[in-house]
């Protein structure tokens, strides 16, 4: 092994620990959650390994216990993780260089903090290099498995997630993830216009609208926002809708 | 004995991790047949971590409640010169003392 894989190999572990560390417990959650509506643990566990997104989990398993109707539950899936088109499209630059089945399993492993950090890393100018990128995948993909089958099996031992004050980690956690951020162009009109945009759409059009609506909202306003320096003279068009 | 998976259950969530993984390629494919990539639309790229980011926090920092609002304040204080883990511990903190404090 080169030593820059070995650095490689520590920094994705590192950054898979700091992940791990937040989403511990809404994993935990999200197992005891779905026992207790109802689904098998390895139900539970299969749902962790193959959609692996979650968000849309807790939405799926809460259907589940309201017995709506299967496609309005797949739906419902597929809103709530509709987000993940804009992170595919925007990480693009970064792993072009990406094997067909590096790419398939790549995208396979992209949620929020993957994405993230991906980017983080390609503003500082590093390439992202596949085994970077498959460590810091797995480092949050296996304990997410464990976690979940810890919480069926714990199911209701947890409790009250407010009780022990763990349900304001992953706000904390994708907050640090926007701050990290805040170099980039036109950092603080996108902020503002996705919070305002997704208070506002939480209010009058309802979850998960919300987040896709919202990010919408920032995302157009970069994109009409003036450009820096020589891109000025661009096509304006409306290049967002095209997006969505 | 219980078993442990049923057609039905097993059905839906093979469909939701179809649909799900369909959204974490079909931006590339998408992305990937413009052949330049006009500066406009490159700049909406670049914004997209912050803007969706953002909307997984405003919201609960506007509707989870004093504690939660409060919290998120003093984790963007903290977070404005230290990095994540600090966040997250000083946040815990904060959350556990406001909540003894105001039930």
């Amino acid at each position: 092994m080169t030593p820059e894989t070995y650095q490689e190999i520590r920094d994705a572990a590192r950054r898979g620990f700091a992940v791990v560390i937040s989403a511990a417990p809404f994993g935990i959650l999200f197992g005891a959650v779905a026992v207790d509506n109802g689904l098998t643990i390895a139900e539970a566990a299969l749902m962790s390994a193959t959609v692996y997104a979650g968000a849309s989990q807790l939405v799926g398993v809460e259907l589940f216990s309201h017995h709506v109707a299967p496609w309005l539950i797949v739906l419902s899936i597929f809103a709530v993780n509709f987000r993940h088109v804009l992170y595919s499209a925007a990480i693009a630059k970064h792993i072009r260089h990406f094997s067909l089945w590096q790419k398939c399993v790549g995208f396979f492993l992209l949620i929020d903090p993957l994405f993230a950090e991906s980017e983080r890393r390609g503003d500082a100018g590093i390439r992202i290099g596949f085994v970077w990128y498959l460590v810091l995948g797995l480092s949050v993909y296996v304990p997410w498995l464990v976690l979940t089958v810890l919480g069926g099996v714990l199911g209701n031992l947890i409790g009250d997630p407010e009780a022990i004050g763990i349900d304001v980690l992953l706000p904390i956690y994708f907050m640090g993830l926007v701050l990290g951020f805040r170099s980039r162009a036109n950092w603080l009109p996108v902020v503002v216009a996705s919070a305002a945009g997704s208070i506002l759409a939480l209010h009058f059009v309802g979850s998960p609208w919300h987040v896709s609506l919202g990010a919408l909202a920032g995302i157009a306003v970069a994109a009409l926002l003036p450009l820096d320096g020589d891109e000025a003279g661009a096509p304006v068009g409306d290049p967002v809708e095209g997006e969505a | 004995m219980e078993a442990l998976f049923r057609p039905e259950m097993v059905a839906i969530i093979v469909a939701a991790a179809l649909a799900t993984y369909a959204t974490r390629f079909g931006g590339y494919v998408l992305i990937t047949r413009m052949k330049r990539i006009p500066p406009r639309v490159e700049a909406a790229l670049n914004a997209v971590p912050a803007a969706v980011l953002t909307t997984l926090v405003a919201p609960s920092a506007v509707t989870g409640g004093l504690d939660v609002s409060l919290t998120l304040v003093a984790a963007l204080l903290v977070g404005l010169r230290l990095g994540v883990l600090p966040m997250l511990a000083a946040g815990w903190v904060v959350v556990m003392i406001l909540r003894h404090l105001i039930g």
